[in-house]
């Protein structure tokens, strides 16, 4: 069953095309992963998925719906962690059910209960100064998945953390994923975070942005090797595919932005 | 606790060097104590006249925390209406400006004529000198939210009010408490002064008595009371910061 479908999405403000004719479907329980050169209109795309905004032409279908904020089907974790200072831990993360407007005495029941497998159990009082980069990420994470929608949108989750924290939560969440089989939609400009993550890998091409190339990792989720000549090889393809839509786009000039 | 000594003591330090100075040149040059009374003898006679202070200091006292109550009231009310709509900014918050700009010297008497030598004259001179610091740095804190943070609870399909209940009133509260310590020392200072433009009691008042009678020593012991009052309600903003905001204290030690 198709969660998702981005059916010829345009998007521009004003005279500036950010978004053009825009495909992109994702399974049920599909990992996709996004990638583009910088600006070339990813958060918008996010915005559209999760409802903040509306496509200037084409359609966006959640579930066989009009994207929208109030049909609760997009989960959003947005690329700061946005933990709220004057929340506790577990307070921070029933935010996204207290917004919905759930009480907070089962709120807080339904959050604590995902602690002990986020790795959290114990911060439920500490406040997020408290944590380190990576316990932070995954608080927000547990924000997001607690509302228990059909969709995760994961914008550059793990931009802002240092390589080797990276490093982990990507095998981290790869874990979570194999155990949970999530329906996730991942913007990222980490190459190789998107081949170790995900079943499909969109490649968007500069302003005003399509998708130019659609990669499927066919590696088992169980046993990917960043090291492994399959693993590289894939990285390679959309290396390459991202080279060739920065080229077409500026006439011949290399430049590659992401990675 | 140790940090507020740490930072209490140089203060006190040099408070007591002054009053140890005051004390000696009053001694020392013989200086009339009806133009300068010596630091000991204003001790001495405010705590001889000590009932009297006690009973002047509750009317001000009163004035006071009704006056500052009201503003309290009126500052969320005028910040909250700032924040939702954008016609009330462009048109009143110029205004709000352009009322500093009034005298309060010019005001009381006339609140004096209006409302005559009552408890409400006094209350709306507090609640005009407290008022502004306390709507503009609430409104201020409201304006200072994250952009993201509002985007992520939209997403979340919160409405505007549980947003704004949510985010804006809890992000705002540094922000408030800033300017709720500027507004306090402003509050006990506007009800002396209310009286003096006219009271049937009040600290304002007995100073005002005791200097037509020479007694300075009670002027400065009745000042002195003033001061007291100003900062114990300052130090009171303090506790109810840690008391509300339990949050900063912990992310502040994170920090250090």
């Amino acid at each position: 069953m198709t969660a998702l479908r981005i059916e010829g999405v345009s998007k521009s403000y004003g005279s500036l095309d950010v978004l053009r004719d825009l495909e992109l479907s994702v399974r049920e329980g599909e990992f996709a992963a996004v990638i583009g050169p910088s600006g070339s209109g990813k958060s918008t795309l996010f915005n559209l998925v999760s409802g903040l905004d509306r496509p200037t032409g084409g359609r966006v279908l959640v579930e066989g719906e009009p994207a929208g904020v109030t049909s609760g089907k997009v989960a959003y974790m947005p690329q700061k962690d946005l933990l709220f200072p004057w929340r506790t831990v577990l307070d921070n993360t029933t935010l996204g059910l207290e917004a919905q407007g759930v009480r907070r005495k089962r709120a807080r029941a339904q959050a604590d209960a995902l602690f002990a497998e986020f790795g959290l159990d114990g911060f439920q009082r500490a406040y997020p100064a408290q944590l380190s980069g990576g316990m932070r990420q995954r608080a927000a994470l547990l924000r997001t998945v607690v509302l228990g929608r059909p969709v995760l949108l994961l914008d550059e989750p793990f931009g802002a953390l240092d390589s080797l924290t990276r490093a982990e939560m990507q095998l981290w969440l790869a874990g979570m994923w194999r155990r949970h089989r999530w329906t996730v939609v991942l913007v990222t400009h980490d190459i190789r975070e998107a081949v170790l993550l995900a079943d499909t890998v969109h490649v968007l091409s500069p302003r005003p942005a399509t998708v130019v190339d659609r990669i499927d990792v066919r590696l088992p989720h169980e046993e990917r090797d960043v090291a492994a000549p399959e693993f590289t090889a894939v990285e390679r393809r959309i290396l390459d595919a991202l080279r060739g839509a920065t080229a077409d786009a500026t006439t011949g000039r290399t430049e590659v932005t992401a990675g | 606790m140790r940090s507020a000594l740490r930072s209490l003591w140089p203060p006190l330090l040099v408070l007591a060097a002054v009053v140890a100075g005051w004390q000696l040149y009053v001694t020392v040059a013989g200086v009339d104590p009806t133009t300068l009374p010596s630091p000991a003898r204003v001790v001495t006679q405010g705590w001889a006249n000590r009932r009297d202070l006690w009973d002047q200091t509750l009317p001000t006292l009163e004035e006071t925390l009704l006056g500052f109550a009201l503003s309290f009231a009126a500052a969320w009310l005028i910040a909250v209406v700032l924040d939702f709509s954008a016609a009330a900014r462009r048109g009143l918050y110029p205004l709000l400006v352009a009322s500093q700009t009034i005298p309060v010297v010019a005001v009381a008497p006339l609140l004096i004529i209006w409302f005559g030598f009552g408890l409400l004259p006094k209350m709306l001179v507090v609640t005009l000198t407290t008022f502004f610091p306390l709507a503009a740095n609430l409104a201020a804190g409201f304006a200072a939210t994250d952009r993201e943070a509002m985007r992520l609870l939209r997403s979340l399909g919160a409405g505007r009010w549980r947003a704004f209940r949510l985010v804006r009133v809890p992000s705002a509260m540094p922000y408030f408490f800033a300017g709720l310590r500027v507004s306090i020392t402003y509050a006990v200072i506007g009800a002396v002064f209310a009286e003096y433009a006219g009271a049937e009691a009040g600290l304002g008042i007995y100073m005002q008595a005791q200097k037509s009678a020479f007694r300075t020593d009670l002027v400065f012991a009745a000042v002195a009371v003033t001061a007291g009052l100003s900062i114990a309600l300052f130090g009171a903003t303090h506790l109810l910061q840690r008391l509300v905001l339990p949050w900063q204290r912990v992310s502040g030690e994170e920090q250090r």
